[in-house]
């Protein structure tokens, strides 16, 4: 990323107040005080058969923890949650709640029409535990070990449920730190000081958790090799890679157009910054997309220190994937949200950097989009797309035989793919939901198949 | 400045065992009514009368550092508030002085003057003329604080006994011409022993109830009930919200006990609304005490008392309180005489309900298995009532978080008014 921007003033230059800037990118919620958890823990009804929890990907027991939250019995709040997730953590502040949870939450209805705030009092019983021991244990060795490939929250969470039942494994990380997106992508307000990494520490304390960085499927390893060397191998890849706007002078690979690129390479820059006055500062920018990505990306900007930043999607705001409540935050923070208009053209200046981008206005014309014909053109430093990553094909060039459905890995109910002994899931599998919650579930579900299975061998054998 | 208003049509003034006052409000005896300061805020807050904090013979009591605890709700709401302080810590001489000063510049507020001296004649007999001429309005025997004063013979020690209350009552009868309240422990098994027996030695009136033996809490960490004094505590006496159910019960036993028949009743016992003033006054009161509410607010709230005291009887058409005062005696009864063949049933106002559940795993698990959960096509649940299998318990209406979503509703079944004594399926009808 550093070449297509290196063009552009830095933060520090244009913005003077370091505060300012840091401001912008603590804790998007403030985490509840004490008093704060105590109330609202109250406001919870301690439903039966709680249309929350059903609305939890990852099942977590919520009416439970939250009462033992209300009677102060943090450790248990949080054992519950992590027993169930032991992300529960980083889930708490990225999980779009409002989408999840909290919008089943019964005191939603008319009488109150205000949730209880599920993922805020989930940080505090995560935030405030204090365990003299670790609260899981592994069960005794069980002889065999699995390779987890892609340290991301589905690896990670595989891993840690793999680990209770006694089997040893092994991580296969292509980068050089843990933690995949929650590393590299959730937007850095969502999770600061250093949480993912701390969580993680947390998550490898129970033991027999090795990892190996700078291994990367398709390139220093290769599914056999690993099949060979382990009793089961679970592939949490994530998505590896961008889709393309499709439009002339795009980056073809290799070829960097200046001011144009992926809003995930971005992001990733701007989670791993010691200084943010350094990060490369457009001032008149453009996202393009309508996803929690585009709006991360386009808020992020905007609390840089951006004058103009412009939101452009082709359909209407009722079809944007980003949640309501994102959109908002995307509203308060300035950024201005354009819809029914798609680019038709990255419009450069006479050096051959990005000076703009036309777009086309779009309409639905029987159920089907299509442009109007009339044109317009934004003027920006910086074209970010955020039109949705995919699977990077890449890393399975070799492993021909395992199938694919809608482009990425295919799983069956128990997260195996055709491959025997291989399993998947994460953003990576087929019926995906690309949300860290989901990621966090499929690891679990996944080592507990794989665990079944492993058990099932041995009573063959 | 507040802009003038219409005076409502009712009139709170009443006379209470010949003792007259602007309304039905006081501040019972404790430390809301400690000293004059104390009691001139009161009256300038609008309360219609005080029951002065109790006096004793010289030397005053001591107390203890650390005095109160309280039963929490999980809001830190006060459910219940304890006490370990005993009747006055100041001279005798001071309070009397003040009392008779108070009196003085507050002539239109009732002012009674609470008692507690040993169990002799003499004691009585010396203290009483000294409090009548101070002016007050009245007495009030103290014999039912239930913590320090019993161990000296005194308060509760009195008023578990029966013939201590006559014997005392009458002395105070003799030796003085002020209306005499006698205050009730509830600290004993059946209240109209101890009225009754007021009333035998010639009281003008009980007031009922002083607080409740209790301990509040426990600190797990210390392992000492609370309050804590040193690295110790004892059982105090309790009051508030927590009280009121225990003392309407007991002022509606003496308001239907006929031996009692007459015998006017101050109610007192976790008043802290309007509300709850109206019911004492139903149930047979014909005034009521307020301490805690006041301790935890101020004297403030009398003024919503009043207001929302003299709203709803205008709403209901009441001119003075003596209308009110136990229109709900005749309709509480004993068990026995309940009609057998009243039924009634839970209905869900599927309107308002918000599926949490509650009253499907309340009636499930321990009731009568008569809320069926279904499943709606569109994944949202369904509560509906299984009227077959209903008694009408009321379990899943108190349990039920959205107020006026669950009803019960009387059924008509055709059958007449049938009491147990009436009953068929009575053992013992023929004995009845
Ligand atoms: C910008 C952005 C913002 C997001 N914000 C939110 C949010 O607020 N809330 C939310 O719930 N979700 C959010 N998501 C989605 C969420 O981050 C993902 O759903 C989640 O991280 C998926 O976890 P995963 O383990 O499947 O994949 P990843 O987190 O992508 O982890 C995959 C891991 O595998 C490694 N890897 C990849 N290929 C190989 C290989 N060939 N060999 C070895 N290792 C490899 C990667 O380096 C990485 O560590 C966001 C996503 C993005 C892109
Ligand atoms: C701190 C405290 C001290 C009290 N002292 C006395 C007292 O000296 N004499 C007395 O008759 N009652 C005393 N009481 C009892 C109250 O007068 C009253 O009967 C009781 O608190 C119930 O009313 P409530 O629920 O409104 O507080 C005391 C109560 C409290 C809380
Ligand atoms: S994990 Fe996420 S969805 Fe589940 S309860 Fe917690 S905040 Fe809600
Ligand atoms: S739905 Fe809401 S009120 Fe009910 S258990 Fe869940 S969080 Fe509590
Ligand atoms: S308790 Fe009330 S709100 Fe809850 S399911 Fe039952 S009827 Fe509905």
């Amino acid at each position: 990323m550093n070449d297509s921007l290196k063009h552009l003033p830095q933060v520090g230059d244009v913005i003077a107040e370091r505060e300012k800037v840091e401001a912008g990118f603590r804790d998007l919620h403030p985490p509840l005080t004490q008093r704060q958890a105590i109330i609202e823990s109250q406001r919870c009804l301690y439903c039966h058969d709680a249309p929350c929890i059903e609305a939890c990907p990852s099942d977590i027991d919520i009416p439970r923890f939250i009462r033992e939250i209300s009677e102060d019995n943090i450790n248990g709040a949080a054992q519950t949650i992590l027993e169930e997730n032991i992300l529960g953590g980083s889930c708490a502040r990225v999980c779009p709640t409002e989408i999840l949870c909290e919008q089943h939450c019964v005191r939603n209805h008319h009488a109150e029409c205000q949730p209880v705030l599920i993922g805020r009092l989930q940080r505090y019983a995560i935030d405030h535990m204090h365990f003299a021991q670790h609260p899981f244990v592994r069960s005794a060795d069980s002889g065999r070990h699995v390779a987890v490939v892609g340290a991301g929250p589905a690896g990670l969470s595989c891993a840690h449920r793999l680990a209770t039942h006694g089997h040893r494994v092994t991580l296969y990380e292509a980068r050089h730190k843990p933690g995949g997106l929650n590393e590299y992508g959730i937007a850095r307000y969502k999770l600061v000081d250093d949480y993912a990494q701390k969580e993680i520490d947390f998550l490898l304390a129970i033991g027999g958790i090795e990892i190996r960085y700078g291994q990367r499927l398709g390139d220093n390893l290769d599914l056999d090799t690993l099949e060979r060397h382990h009793d089961a191998v679970f592939l949490g890849l994530g998505l590896g890679d961008n889709r393309r706007l499709g439009l002339d002078d795009e980056n073809a690979p290799g070829v960097a157009t200046p001011g144009l690129l992926p809003a995930t390479d971005y992001i990733r820059e701007l989670r791993q910054s010691d200084d943010l006055l350094q990060l490369p500062l457009a001032r008149r920018c453009v996202v393009i997309g309508a996803g929690n990505t585009a709006v991360d990306m386009a808020v992020q900007m905007a609390r840089l220190g951006a004058e103009a930043v412009t939101l452009v999607y082709r359909r209407g705001v009722e079809a944007m994937a980003a949640t309501a409540h994102e959109q908002e935050i995307a509203r308060a923070n300035g950024v201005r949200i354009l819809t029914w208009a798609r680019p038709e053209q990255v419009l450069l200046d006479h050096t051959g950097r990005l000076a703009g981008m036309r777009f086309e206005r779009t309409e639905l014309r029987d159920g089907n989009l299509a442009g109007t014909g009339e044109t317009f053109e934004i003027g920006a430093d910086a074209v970010f797309s955020a039109i949705g990553q995919c699977f990077d094909d890449h890393s399975l060039a070799e492993a021909g035989e395992l199938a694919r459905e809608l482009g990425r890995i295919r799983v069956d109910g128990h997260f195996r793919t055709t491959r025997q002994g291989v399993y998947a899931g994460g953003d990576c599998i087929a019926p995906g939901e690309d949300l860290t919650v989901q990621a966090v579930q499929h690891g679990k579900l996944a080592a507990e198949a794989i665990h079944q299975d492993l058990m099932a061998q041995q009573e063959v054998a | 400045m507040k802009a003038p208003t219409r005076q409502l049509d009712v009139d709170l003034a009443i006379e209470f065992a010949g003792i007259r006052s602007p309304n039905p409000f006081w501040l019972a005896s404790a430390p809301p009514t400690d000293k004059a300061y104390n009691v001139e805020r009161a009256f300038a807050a609008g309360w219609g009368g005080v029951v002065w904090k109790t006096l004793g013979e010289d030397p005053p009591a001591v107390n203890v550092s650390s005095r109160y605890s309280a039963h929490f709700g999980h809001n830190r709401d006060v459910l219940g508030f304890n006490n370990i302080e005993l009747i006055t810590d100041r001279p005798l001489e001071t309070n009397l002085r003040e009392i008779s000063e108070v009196k003085q510049r507050w002539p239109d507020r009732a002012l009674i003057v609470s008692l507690m001296v040993p169990c002799v004649e003499e004691s009585w007999r010396a203290i009483l003329p000294r409090v009548e001429a101070t002016g007050a309005d009245g007495i009030e025997l103290n014999l039912g604080c239930p913590h320090g004063m019993p161990e000296r013979g005194m308060g509760a020690a009195v008023g578990q006994n029966p013939d201590l209350i006559e014997q005392v009552t009458r002395w105070c009868k003799t030796h003085s011409r002020l209306p005499v309240i006698v205050k009730l422990t509830p600290n004993i098994t059946d209240i109209r022993a101890a009225s009754r027996a007021a009333k035998l030695g010639g009281a003008d009136a009980v007031s009922l109830i002083n607080t409740v033996n209790s301990i509040t809490s426990v600190d797990l960490d210390r392992m000492i009930a609370r309050p804590i004094v040193g690295h110790q505590s004892t059982h105090g006496g309790y009051c508030g919200a927590a009280v009121k159910p225990i003392a309407l019960n007991m002022v509606a036993e003496i308001a239907r006990d006929p031996q009692s028949a007459g015998l006017p009743i101050c109610g007192i016992g976790g008043i802290s609304s309007w509300q709850d003033a109206a019911e004492f006054v139903a149930l047979g009161a014909g005034a009521v005490q307020v301490c805690t509410a006041a301790m935890l607010h101020g004297f403030r709230i009398v003024e919503e008392l009043q207001d929302g005291l003299a709203r709803w009887m205008v709403s209901k058409g009441y001119r003075r309180l003596a209308d009110v005062t136990g229109r709900a005696v005749d309709n509480t009864t004993d068990w026995k005489h309940l009609d057998m063949n009243f039924q009634t049933i839970a209905h869900i106002d599927q309107q308002q309900c918000i599926q949490c559940g509650r009253c499907y795993i309340a009636c499930e698990d321990t009731s009568h298995q008569s809320i069926a959960k279904l499943a709606e096509e569109d994944g949202t649940r369904r509560y509906e009532i299984i009227e077959a299998a209903c008694v009408g318990c009321n379990l899943c209406q108190i349990t039920c978080p959205v107020e006026g979503c669950i009803s019960m509703v009387p059924q008509s079944t055709g059958k007449p008014f049938m009491s147990w004594d009436e009953d068929p399926r009575n053992p013992f009808r023929e004995l009845a």
